[in-house]
């Protein structure tokens, strides 16, 4: 393919929208993989069930999915809070979280699926809000609304996130728990339920996720298996316990994979995102925005 | 008293006994047809459907007094769409379950890994659409129920190519993408065939991961290219995003289309709407006259009735008459010879042909079909997602091959298309 700006530049924003949306899968689990050390690989599913409770809630009241995403976040807060009980208390508290709890969060992700088929049958389900269909350009640059309005959805919520991680007590006390969870019995604060906490607030990031994910694509129940490398990726990548790295990984990685699909071809694309991940690692084991041990 | 209780305890055993042992005699123990099915996984849509066409087959069969003077009894297995599990449930079919009969799960991933249990136990195997799967094996008892034929690369693009020739400006060039998949490879090696043998520019040629999010990027690299001709061989979840990032680019081209799985999809339909207007895709089946086989409509009725409470595809214009299909042909082969003699069952599937609700069939050396039926469907007048104009002639208009030909071509793809 030879050069063209234009390709150049659509590229870059195209990849920068489709980053918006790794950034919102990937920053719930900044917080469950990258602050509470939990290998949380059904992430992607919970996304996905979120995205087919929206089809099911938003199609029957006729809401807009992001906003019916904002309304069952609440649910999924208390279905993270649950299976995090559960982890803890078979797992965790037994020291079994390596590799007993993976194999524990491994067959979440089959429940979730298997219940998705059982519940709403294997057909892909769709929501599209009417934005969904429109297209804004701007000069050269093409700006689909169906990634822009999800995209610009996600950096609000994770911008909320990130004021109530700072700004919070109880966000203090889950960055803290990131760094020495002991300690903060010093303090009176039960660990454990801060991390209960956190992993519900991560749940909830997965349903705000499911809600971007349905207005940018149909999903069926075994979706959440194509962003499971990519949103631990960008979690290493971007440093772990560092969300402002995940964010900025996401954007890389949207950027690389859609600039090399331009002008390479889309079968090089996830091959040299993956080689930007082996890049940073090689010159900053602690990723972009970790800190070094 | 004592006595006369145990006189009629030992008549009421001699009957329980002897009752049960007589119905057997007349209607025998039921026939077992054995396979895996994804019920599960990322196969599970087609899967189910295709499960429900052959729930309605047993019903239909049974009625009619069922297979040998038996009731058919249907023993399926959910492979989660893993092929590593589909061995090991087939040798349960065959070896602990004890299936009369046993035929194929859907699609070539899954029938592959269960060739060579079938064949060691020298079973008559009717598969559902696979393709080119007896190419590596060729074994001598399969049969296909699939439309592509022996010959996959000579033949598959055939239809494609004849509705090129249609275009009211010759075409020069032509963009091919093609998933990162089997069945999308050998699709794309047939069309790089014809268009060489056509004198045709390859100008984009490229393949794509099936992990793919964004399909933006790629569609405006072939947009650059402004090829006369565009195919595509994707599978559904890509054909959406591809179709939907076209529309958002307003990509437009005289000719758009190729061996896209999706459009064929009541769901996919549903929700692309007019994005589909004057998009050519491959297909097995449109409900349009030069189609209507005996007993489809018949079948579509029934399925139809059902597919909603089953959660599966609601139309049944896909795989679901051929899932039904298959059965029939097991059926008619198992009534002509009159016993489950494997052998001899598959020696009159070579020989016979048979009526189905897909047409007449008869089956190559290879057990494909002897006459190709890849069928090009132009998607015509949509205005809406709304299923009913799919049930009725007109909006999914056969263009090749000539032999079920129903209307012409409209031009161009896209943007005043």
């Amino acid at each position: 393919m030879e050069f063209d700006l234009s390709l150049l530049l659509n590229g870059i924003v195209s990849g920068l929208l489709l980053g918006g949306l790794y950034a919102v899968a990937a920053s719930g689990l900044a917080v469950s993989f990258g602050m509470l050390d939990i290998v949380n690989i059904a992430h992607p599913a919970l996304m996905v069930a979120a995205a087919f409770l929206v089809v099911a809630v938003g199609g029957a009241i006729g809401l807009d999915p992001l906003l019916c995403a904002v309304l069952l976040s609440p649910v999924f807060y208390l279905i993270g809070v649950g299976i995090y009980t559960f982890y803890n208390r078979f797992f965790e508290r037994r020291g079994d979280e390596a590799l007993q709890g993976l194999a524990f969060f491994f067959g979440v992700m089959f429940i979730i699926e298997v219940g998705l088929v059982m519940a709403f049958g294997p057909e892909q389900r769709f929501l599209d809000p009417s934005y969904a269909f429109t297209t804004w350009r701007i000069g050269e640059i093409d700006l689909p609304l169906r990634m822009l309005v999800p995209a610009l959805f996600g950096l609000l919520a994770i911008g909320l996130l990130y004021l109530f991680l700072h700004r919070s007590f109880i966000g203090l006390a889950i960055a803290a728990v990131a760094q020495d969870a002991e300690a903060l019995r010093l303090l009176a604060i039960d660990p454990v339920k801060i991390k209960r906490l956190a992993f519900g607030v991560s749940a909830m990031l997965a349903c705000i996720a499911g809600g971007a994910l349905i207005v940018v694509q149909p999903v069926e129940p075994s979706s959440g298996q194509i962003f499971i490398g990519r949103v631990f990726a960008i979690c290493i990548m971007g440093g772990m316990a560092s969300l402002s790295g995940a964010i900025a990984a996401a954007f890389l990685f949207g950027v690389v994979e859609n600039v090399t699909a331009t002008f390479f071809g889309p079968s090089w694309a996830p091959a040299v995102a993956f080689g930007w991940l082996l890049l940073v690692l090689a010159f900053r084991p602690q990723g972009l925005f970790g800190r070094a041990a | 008293m004592t006595g006369l209780l145990r006189r009629d305890l030992g008549r009421l055993a001699a009957a329980a006994a002897t009752v049960p042992a007589t119905a057997r005699a007349q209607s025998g123990p039921p026939f077992r047809i054995g396979y895996s099915m994804s019920l599960s996984g990322g196969l599970a849509a087609n899967g189910r459907s295709s499960l429900l066409a052959h729930k309605i087959w047993a019903e239909d069969v049974n009625a009619k007094g069922g297979i040998l003077g038996r009731q058919v009894d249907l023993v399926y297995y959910d492979d989660q769409s893993n092929p590593g599990q589909v061995p090991a449930l087939y040798t349960k079919l065959l070896d602990v379950d004890k299936v009369d009969m046993v035929t194929s799960p859907y699609a070539t991933v899954m029938i592959a890994p269960s060739m060579p249990v079938v064949m060691q136990r020298q079973m008559t195997y009717v598969s559902l659409f696979g393709s080119g799967t007896n190419e590596t094996f060729k074994y001598d008892r399969y049969f296909s129920i699939n439309v592509g034929g022996d010959d996959i690369k000579g033949t598959y693009a055939s239809g494609f190519m004849e509705v090129i020739g249609m275009l009211p400006t010759p075409a020069r060039s032509i963009s091919i993408l093609a998933v990162d998949n089997e069945f999308a490879q050998k699709a794309a090696e047939s069309m790089r065939h014809f268009a060489r043998q056509k004198g045709l520019r390859i100008v984009y040629d490229r393949s794509y991961p099936p992990t793919t999010v964004d399909f933006t990027p790629t569609l405006r690299a072939i947009q650059a290219t402004k090829p006369d001709v565009v195919f595509f061989a994707s599978y559904p979840p890509d054909s959406i995003g591809i179709l939907r990032a076209m529309s958002e680019l307003r990509f437009s081209a005289p000719l758009v289309g190729g061996g896209m799985i999706g459009p064929q999809i009541a769901s996919v339909q549903a929700q692309l709407g007019p994005i589909l207007n004057n998009l050519v895709s491959w297909d097995v089946y449109s409900p349009e006259p030069t189609m209507d086989f005996p007993g489809i409509k018949e079948f579509q009725q029934k399925y139809r009735a059902r597919a909603a409470a089953e959660q599966v595809d609601l139309l049944g214009n896909y795989l679901q008459p051929f899932a039904y299909a298959q059965m029939q042909v097991v059926e008619q082969a198992l009534k002509r010879v009159g016993k489950v003699d494997q052998a001899a069952l598959a020696a009159d599937m070579h020989a016979q042909t048979f009526d189905t609700v897909v047409g007449p069939l008869k089956f190559s050396a290879l057990g494909e079909w002897v006459e190709p039926r890849n069928l090009f469907v132009q998607f015509q007048g949509i205005t809406d997602g709304d299923l009913e104009k799919y049930k009725r002639p007109g909006t999914k208009v056969i263009l090749a091959p000539a032999k079920y030909k129903s209307g012409t071509l409209r031009t161009p793809f896209g943007q005043g298309g």
